[in-house]
């Protein structure tokens, strides 16, 4: 499993781990935990560009769907296609469920540590 | 939260529910095994959910029988003691006031349960249309409901329940008995497509009764089970739910529910405007997603282009394992394999007309 201390952390709930000039994202254990078992996934396709605060996908509960925004603008490298045929990975693993890889980061939101991130989920709960 | 609780709201709390406020109640949408493993408990196994929300009518009196076959679609004539039979409650349009169950305790002494959030709806409508010789009381207080469903519900029963207290056949029931000390009625229905019973008992024993399921099923494999599984299960069993496949304005027989609509009975309210609706101009149909996505309620329906109906509930089913739903369509559009394609938060998703239900248990 990911090691999430080496995170950052969306206040919508997105994880983004960096290596080097990339980044991969996906959704917190918290975002999970509250959507329920989740059975579908939309995702981007590679060379799209997506802009931080907007929509890179969105993911579907048996009963909601919510939009996973983007922590970055950024180009899209790859998509982790498995999450199509298994979503439930997501509820599974979330931290190793990574959605995209992106290049090419021009904008990053204010972005929490895990510390403050976990403190900011406690506030919400 | 605002919200009335049933006898169970702590009991829902201690086993991990998710509360959510549903038609005025706090009930749980799930408990910690989550909607897919509480789904699958009840198609494999069981499940034991917390109906005492639905509303319990008492209909009594030496015209009950005139005035249920006057209120209802369905004719109770031949009803015998100790069984039950399903019908749609109609207004002078032919549109859906409620579905509900009526079951027969005796001659002259029926007990009516309706949909939760149409309680006093129900009520109101049932005195406004009350003839003489008729008492009506609303018991809904009174009454707390558990639903034991799946293959084991009766295994389970069986070891705390003697057998002359379980109903043998579907839709008969047993009153006046109980299960270890615990006064019930006990009914063999169910909104889920599988075996099991729906059990009545006074409001305050609803706990001692749901913790007794619950250790009478350990063995066999029980889940407690929410709102959420309630509703995808009886969706894969394609079972209309009041407020989506019917309403004021939706004709039973526009629901799919034409069985219990008997047009040959000499009069019932909503008759004339059933049988001037005749044939037909809309129907419901099953969709099944041929493409990619997840069908939802209230989305438009269409065939080459051409808007021919509207989604009326839809998700995605844990058994069947892909995304479905039922529409209310154009009769003349309705065509079994038919491709057609549902607007979905502005994508269209590829979908193809189907038979309902989408699943039926084997027996």
């Amino acid at each position: 499993m990911a090691n999430t201390n080496e995170l950052k952390y969306s206040k919508s709930h997105e994880w983004v781990r960096y290596e080097g000039d990339e980044a991969y994202i996906g959704i917190t254990d918290f975002a999970q935990s509250s959507m329920g078992d989740l059975v579908f996934v939309n995702l981007p396709e590679v060379d799209d560009e997506i802009e931080v605060g907007e929509a890179l996908g969105d993911i579907e509960s048996v009963k909601a769907v919510e939009d996973v925004l983007s922590p970055v603008s950024a180009t899209v490298l790859e998509v982790n296609e498995e999450l199509l045929d298994a979503p439930e990975a997501i509820n599974e693993h979330p931290y190793d469920a990574w959605f995209v890889r992106v290049g090419n980061i021009t904008e990053t939101e204010e972005l929490l540590d895990e510390e403050a991130y976990d403190k900011f989920v406690e506030e919400e709960a | 939260m605002e919200g009335k609780k049933t006898p169970l709201y702590d009991t829902h709390v201690k086993y991990g529910g998710s509360i959510v406020d549903f038609g005025g109640f706090l009930l749980p949408v799930q408990y910690e095994a989550g909607i897919k493993k509480e789904h699958m408990a009840v198609r494999t196994e069981c499940g034991l959910f917390d109906v005492s929300h639905m509303g319990e009518i008492l209909v009594q009196g030496e015209k009950a029988l005139e005035f249920l076959n006057h209120v209802l679609t369905n004719d109770y004539t031949d009803l015998k003691d100790g069984c039950a039979r399903y019908s749609p409650m109609c207004n002078e349009n032919g549109g859906t006031v409620d579905d509900l169950i009526v079951y027969k305790k005796a001659d002259n002494d029926y007990f009516v349960v309706v949909n939760a959030a149409n309680t006093e709806k129900d009520f109101q409508w049932m005195v406004d249309h009350k003839i003489d010789g008729v008492e009506l009381s609303n018991a809904s207080a009174e009454w707390g409901q558990l639903a034991l469903q799946g293959p084991n519900s009766e295994k389970v029963l069986a070891k705390v329940a003697k057998p002359e207290a379980i109903p043998a056949g579907y839709y008969t029931c047993v009153f006046d008995t109980e299960m270890q000390g615990i006064p019930c009625m006990i009914s063999r229905t169910g909104y889920t497509g599988e075996d099991g019973f729906e059990i009545y008992m006074p409001a305050d024993r609803a706990v001692d009764a749901w913790e007794l399921l619950m250790d009478a099923g350990q063995e066999y494999g029980i889940l407690p089970c929410g709102l959420g599984a309630r509703d995808t299960l009886r969706m894969e069993a394609a079972m209309p739910l009041y407020g989506h496949e019917m309403n004021d304005e939706i004709s039973p027989k526009v629901a799919g529910l034409g069985f219990a609509v008997k047009m040959d009975k000499p009069e019932f309210i909503g008759k004339e405007a059933i049988e001037a609706a005749t044939p037909l101009k809309q129907r419901r149909v099953g969709l099944k997603v041929t493409g990619r996505g997840i069908l939802r309620e209230e989305c438009d329906v269409y065939r080459d282009g051409k808007k021919v109906g509207v989604t009326t509930s839809g998700t995605f089913l844990p058994y069947l394992k892909g995304s479905y739903a039922m529409a209310i369509v154009e009769a003349a559009d309705r065509e079994i394999g038919a491709a057609c394609q549902v607007e979905v938060r502005g994508r269209m998703i590829d979908a193809e007309m189907v038979k309902l239900p989408f699943y039926k248990r084997e027996k």
